[in-house]
């Protein structure tokens, strides 16, 4: 007799190991050390996809057809994982960016951030998981009353009457339920991500594993000589030698690929598994490894099933009848108590009973926590998704939408939102419990399960979909959904509620009101027998043909609104703008930074909000103390952090509480542009055409202000000189008896400042002409000498004026270039004056010089005359050095002022020189005196 | 005892009708080209009345006149700007520092001396 209360302490054991294990995690993840942060810990944390229903189901299932009756629920995942990785990344990509809570979160948020998209898949979720979850009661309750018989073997079916009046199953669900209202709600989380969940689903992922090897290791090792005895055995017994073929019928065929099809689908689409694939993941590069990992498990899980299946009914089935061969080879059967309600015993539960029945007391021990392992893992990833989905997008838009809660008012709102989540666990496992009462009894484990499958296939069209067609819209989904829910609930529930007692079961042979076309296991007269469809193909078929049929069809039909198209694109084109993802907020609006931490408080906590913010600031080099209004950016950041918490469509209706103004009224743009789908694309667009719209604007902008100083800069210019000329003309004129040599010296002065007045003119005419390309050049063959010479003749008086020493350079061949004579003087009369106008005042030092050289960058012969004109003035510092050439550009300096000029001089010089193929530079250090070089071609 | 006129500009052109127009009229003149050189002046050699250009190399002539208003006993000097800057802003920030007159440039002698007159008259 192994007593209750070692089970209950074993099993009370785990638990605290679990939570332990959880707590752990927690720790680490807090002090920025996770635990999980591994491919193999991600790979494990998958395997809660097996469940009780693996453990023990599968075992069942094989032991009624063989093979076929499991192993397309473990290749359809192992096809997801190996052929459908992109999809999985995608959606995991998609998952982080939005910070997606649920799937729910996930379908809505594509659609708009639909609440009540989300809604209808929190509804269909919950439904659909319901008789999952009845499952996992019936495995764990089943499990402990056969274990806690022990050594005896009783059937479940009447164990209540053995337990006297104790209705274990019920006992089990409240306990799971608190199991998992503890550990998936010890705290909100600011993220969505729990760690230390992950933890222990992993640890519960490898006992179950190390159980059911450890099971099998003995019933194929310790019962029989291993696998070939096991198999040679079994060969011999008629019953079980007809499952090791594969019967193709039509019927098995069809049931095959179905069920392959919801497991493939079922892998990532049943609220845990996206929870753990989508939600927990830590970075998407750990999918890489469980791509074969998680294929490698649910081999590892599956390789004994057969041997214990057909262990177990070789050794308590009698199968042999007269045969002889097949009496002497089981010889050595069962000969312990069996006792038989109904004269079957439940095959579901092998892996237990034949333990059981070689009094294996610690390994039977180890296979119910195995079992049980599995079915809690199950239960609190399922409950923790689910309750996740309800709190925030069934419960909570419903709360908020209730103003006499003035619920958007409150304070403190993470109580409410524990409260709740913890009551959706309860209600969901008590569901659970209560389809395990009227209903489950029924069915084996195997069959329930894929009602469940069926139920997520569902959300197959339009979260596929929706992550490949950005077309899909709002309106498609939720019709394909509630089209395709309802097929399902009128296939598969109510026959089952019927079969159960809860409708005539009449309603299954002639139909409702006895119209057979609307019969709920032969709808619309559709032949299953002919097709080989079984019930669940039959409810595939039409719930699936109706679901996707009504998705494309009206979302071929109805129109997207602004929110629709830019999350569809945000979605579908999720690689292109992952790389920026604060930049993909929708807002445009701001709001001030007071109320956006308030909001986020309410929701996160001080702590995690300032700690939130803090990370934000720093990233971006935002002062808190000074900003008061946030950015679009910030708005953003605030909403996607709030979806982390209460997903997004909750989300979006808090955020829009405090901005200040709604998203702008993209209706009108939407008519503008019509239906195409690039609305991102365009606001690009859009925008970069308008960045480039104001560069130039401000580039027009600084032109025009160049022209004004220009204008203003030679006004000055004409001034000065007229100033003095007028003056002096006065005066000459006034004065009669003014003597000879004042005469002599202003006539003089007059003569000079209205020569400069000309020179003035002719700049401003020159660079006109250049500016509007209508200058003529008179083109001769010219030694440049006799240019500098021309031009240092010109100068020659202003250069003495100022006591400057020039010093000439020249070679003494002719250096021979093609040009217009006149304007090259004016470049070297340009720039001598320039070098006067800054050389040093005292000690003045100019120096002309020419040679030739090879052109840069040509290897032919190609040679270059480089001339140069040097100064010792203040010098131009780098960063003037190309402006000097800009029109209308002056350089300030600090010591000297603003140089006298209109600052076109050197504009035109440059111009002149580049149309004789020529380049113009200059090198000079501060204070240290400038050097204008130029080149211009040489001619032979 | 003559009254001492103050010429600043960097335009030796425009210095010579200038210093000749006050010599004229019988006042004692001095130049500077640089308004360092004019404060200089004002310092040791006292003018009654300062004609003084804005577009000077280095410090420029809106700065020389501040400078010089921030002493009280500079305050009986007369400063006429004398500027080709004629653009209503320009001559608006002259007299905001408490100039006594701004003449822009190309001017006619007899403004200026009668300005140059007037103003010295006053003070007398």
């Amino acid at each position: 007799m192994l007593e209750q209360k070692i089970i209950l302490f074993v099993s009370f054991g785990y638990m605290g190991l679990l939570f332990a294990i959880a707590f752990f995690g927690d720790k680490r993840a807090e002090a920025g050390k996770s635990i999980i942060s591994n491919p193999y810990i991600y790979a494990l944390s998958l395997a809660v996809y097996c469940t009780a229903w693996t453990f023990y189901g599968s075992v069942g299932a094989a032991g009624r057809s063989g093979a076929t009756g499991f192993v397309s629920i473990y290749l359809g995942p192992t096809l997801t994982m190996i052929l459908g990785w992109p999809v999985l990344r995608k959606i995991i990509r998609i998952g982080k960016i939005n910070r997606i809570t649920s799937i729910a979160d996930f379908i809505g948020s594509r659609y708009g951030k639909s609440a009540s998209l989300a809604g209808a898949v929190t509804i269909i979720a919950v439904l659909g998981i319901v008789p999952y979850m009845s499952v996992q009661i019936k495995a764990i309750s089943t499990s402990f009353q056969l274990i806690s018989q022990y050594p005896d073997i009783y059937m479940a079916e009447n164990a209540p009457h053995i337990s006297g009046t104790m209705d274990t199953a019920f006992f089990v669900a409240i306990l799971l339920a608190l199991f998992a209202v503890i550990f998936g709600t010890r705290h909100l989380e600011a993220t969505e991500r729990h760690e230390g969940l992950v933890a222990a689903i992993a640890f519960e992922s490898g006992v179950k594993l190390i159980a059911i090897l450890s099971v099998g290791l003995f019933i194929t090792y310790g019962l029989y000589s291993g696998f070939g005895d096991l198999f040679f055995r079994a060969s011999l017994v008629p019953r079980i030698k007809q499952l090791f073929v594969m019967e193709v019928t039509a019927s098995t065929f069809t049931d095959w690929y179905n069920t392959l099809f919801l497991a493939m689908l079922a892998i990532f689409l049943l609220p845990r598994q996206f929870q753990v694939i989508v939600v927990e993941n830590v970075d998407e590069t750990h999918l890489k490894k469980a791509i074969w990992l998680f294929p490698l498990y649910l081999l590892a899980i599956n390789i004994f099933v057969i041997p214990i299946a057909f262990g177990g009914m070789m050794y308590f089935f009698d199968q042999c009848g007269s045969d002889p061969v097949c009496r002497q080879t089981l010889s050595g059967g069962f000969r312990g108590m069996l006792k038989f309600s109904n004269g079957n015993l439940d095959a579901d539960y092998f892996a237990l009973t034949l333990l059981m029945a070689e009094k294996q007391q610690g390994l039977a021990l180890f296979a119910f926590i195995g079992g049980m392992s599995a079915a809690t893992g199950m239960v609190i990833v399922e409950t923790i998704a689910l309750s996740t989905m309800v709190c925030n997008d069934l419960v909570m838009p419903v709360l908020f939408r209730l103003p006499f809660l003035k619920l958007k008012q409150q304070p403190d709102l993470s109580r409410l939102l524990l409260i709740i989540r913890r009551i959706s666990i309860l209600l969901i496992v008590l569901l659970g419990y209560l389809y395990f009462h009227y209903v489950v009894e029924y069915y084996s484990l195997v069959s329930i399960g894929m009602i469940s499958f069926a139920a997520v296939a569902q959300f197959g069209p339009s979260l596929i979909g929706g992550i490949f067609w950005k077309g899909a819209t709002r309106s498609g989904a939720f019709f394909g959904l509630l089209a395709g829910f309802l097929v399902w609930a009128y296939t598969l529930v109510l026959p089952s509620l019927a079969q159960a007692g809860f409708f005539p079961p009449d309603l299954l042979i002639h139909g409702p009101f006895k119209i057979a076309l609307f019969n709920p296991i032969h709808l619309f007269g559709l032949d299953v027998a002919q097709l080989g469809f079984n019930q669940y193909t039959h409810a595939v078929f039409w719930s699936m043909t109706a679901n996707l049929g009504l998705f494309i069809g009206v979302s071929l039909f109805s129109r997207q609104d602004a929110m629709e198209h830019k999350q569809a694109a945000l979605f579908v084109d999720v690689f292109k703008y992952s790389a920026e993802p604060e930049k993909s907020s929708f807002w445009r609006a701001t709001a001030p930074v007071a109320d956006l931490r308030a909001l986020l408080e309410r929701f996160l906590g001080k702590g995690r909000t300032d700690d939130a913010l803090t990370l934000y600031a720093r990233e971006h080099r935002i002062n808190w103390e000074k900003e008061l209004i946030a950015d679009a950016g910030l708005v953003g950041f605030a909403e996607k952090l709030l979806a982390g918490a209460i997903g997004s469509a909750s989300a979006l209706v808090m955020v829009r509480s405090v901005v200040e103004e709604e998203p702008p009224g993209m209706d009108q743009i939407m008519h503008i542009l019509d239906e195409t789908q690039q609305i991102i694309i365009y606001s690009r667009e859009l925008e970069k055409a308008t960045r480039d719209l104001e560069a130039a604007n401000e580039r027009l902008k600084e032109l025009d202000r160049l022209k004004n100083e220009f204008i203003s800069t030679v006004t000055h210019e004409l001034r000065t000189p007229l100033t003095s000329v007028r003056a002096l003309a006065e005066i000459v004129h006034r004065t009669p008896d003014l003597d000879a040599e004042k005469h002599h010296q202003f006539v003089g002065i007059i003569i000079k400042e209205s020569e400069r007045l000309s020179r003035l003119i002719n700049d401003v005419l020159d660079f006109q002409k250049i500016e509007s390309g209508r200058v003529h050049w008179q083109m001769a063959r010219l030694d440049f000498r006799e240019v500098i010479e021309d031009s240092i003749y010109s100068t020659g008086r202003l250069i003495e004026e100022r006591n400057i020493g020039l010093t000439l350079d020249l070679p003494d061949t002719a250096s021979r270039v093609s040009g217009d004579k006149d304007r090259l003087i004016q470049v070297m009369v340009n720039l001598i004056s320039n070098a006067v106008k800054f050389c040093d005042p005292e000690r003045g030092r100019i120096k002309v010089g020419m040679r030739p050289e090879p052109a840069i960058g040509k290897d032919g012969g190609d040679r270059v005359l480089k001339i140069w004109v040097k100064d010792n003035g203040i010098g131009i510092d780098k960063e003037n050095q190309e402006i000097v050439f800009q029109e209308f550009r002056q350089v300030v300096s600090s010591s000297r002022g603003r140089p006298r000029g209109t600052g076109i001089g050197l504009t035109i010089t440059r111009h002149i020189i580049e149309s004789h193929s020529g380049r113009i530079w200059v090198e000079s250090q501060l204070n240290q005196g400038a050097t204008f070089f130029f080149t211009l071609p040489l001619v032979e | 005892m003559k009254k001492r006129v103050l010429i600043v500009d960097d335009e030796p052109n425009i210095v010579v009708p200038l210093e000749f127009l006050m010599e004229q009229n019988n006042y004692e003149v001095q130049t500077a080209e640089t308004g360092e050189k004019a404060l200089d002046l004002i310092r040791n050699w006292k003018p009654d009345l300062i004609l003084l250009d804005i577009m000077l190399p280095g410090m420029d002539g809106y700065e020389v006149c501040e400078k010089i208003r921030q002493h009280k006993e500079f305050n009986a000097i007369r400063i006429i700007f004398l500027s080709a800057m004629a653009r209503s802003i320009d001559i608006a920030k002259g007299m905001g520092l408490a100039a006594d007159d701004y003449i822009t440039k190309p001017f006619a002698i007899d403004y200026v001396v009668g300005k140059v007159n007037a103003l010295l008259a006053e003070n007398s």
